[in-house]
């Protein structure tokens, strides 16, 4: 049996370390969200820190904006990885979807965080 | 309009970059010089998504900054440059380059060998050395992150 898909979630200051706090109390899944904030690194040392919260597993890399650090770091060392998959625009609904769905092939866990975190922002 | 800020950011274009300097200073054109950088095309469409699509991105190294500099400082629109280390902005000034008045020290992050001068300013001793050169060329040498905190003299990262 393949391993869960983990979650790594990348941020501005306590951005990530608070989503997954939510989203861990909320779910009560507490084994599968990793957060990584971007504090006082460069972009070598926040590479090596989700690199770490990989450690090598299939994984999707949340990250909080569609542009700057955060992100450049998630692509520049994993783009191309068919084991990662890097989303942006992280909110809980995704997160939450996520947990949930981790048994779906990589590509498809992926896509449907996406289309779950997108259906979330609306005007009421 | 000279070019408006000389920032030294391991980070290069991000949220402080743009957001906290950008705007109020407003930014027309960045120039961002890094080696690797300038040679990767799919690098440069990230950085390009963090700006305002009316802010231009200019993509240089060393070299090409040395040679262009004076060309991008009688630029009639606003301007900032970026490096992403010290010997970077040392080198664009070192050996009869172009003038640098002011360098503003924004976020240089921990690696081995550097020491905590400021939470987001971490120098070896050879890098502080480099700056007091600067300094000592007549270049003003501030740390700053975001507009909006003190501006630390170089002194007092000693």
């Amino acid at each position: 049996m393949n391993s869960p898909i983990r979650g790594v979630v990348v941020g501005h200051g306590r951005v990530a370390e608070a989503l997954v706090d939510a989203a861990e109390g909320i779910s009560g899944v507490t084994d599968a969200l990793i957060p990584v904030s971007n504090d006082g690194c460069d972009r070598d040392r926040l590479e090596d820190r989700i690199a770490e919260a990989i450690n090598g597993l299939p994984s999707v890399v949340f990250v909080d904006l569609p542009s700057g650090s955060c992100l450049l770091a998630a692509l520049h060392r994993f783009r191309g990885q068919s084991d990662v998959k890097v989303v942006t625009g992280v909110n809980l609904a995704m997160l939450l979807d996520f947990l949930f769905h981790r048994e779906l092939p990589l590509h498809d866990v992926a896509e449907h965080v996406v289309g779950k975190g997108c259906g979330a922002i609306r005007v009421t | 309009m000279p070019i408006l800020l000389y920032r030294i950011d391991d980070r290069l274009i991000h949220g402080q970059v743009v957001i906290g300097w950008g705007r109020p200073l407003g930014i027309e054109f960045i120039v961002l010089v890094d080696s690797e950088v300038s040679a990767s095309e799919w690098e440069q469409e990230l950085y390009r998504m963090a700006v305002p699509q009316a802010v231009e991105v200019v993509f240089a190294d060393v070299e090409q900054a040395r040679t262009s500099l004076t060309d991008w400082q009688a630029d009639p629109r606003r301007g900032m440059l970026l490096t992403g280390t010290v010997d970077s902005m040392a080198a664009i000034r070192g050996n009869g380059g172009p003038t640098i008045p002011k360098i503003n020290l924004g976020g240089v992050h921990h690696r081995p060998g550097r020491r905590q001068r400021l939470p987001y300013v971490y120098l070896t001793d050879e890098e502080y050395r480099a700056l007091i050169a600067l300094k000592e060329d007549g270049i003003e040498i501030t740390a700053q992150d975001v507009p909006t905190t003190r501006a630390v003299a170089l002194s007092e990262l000693a």
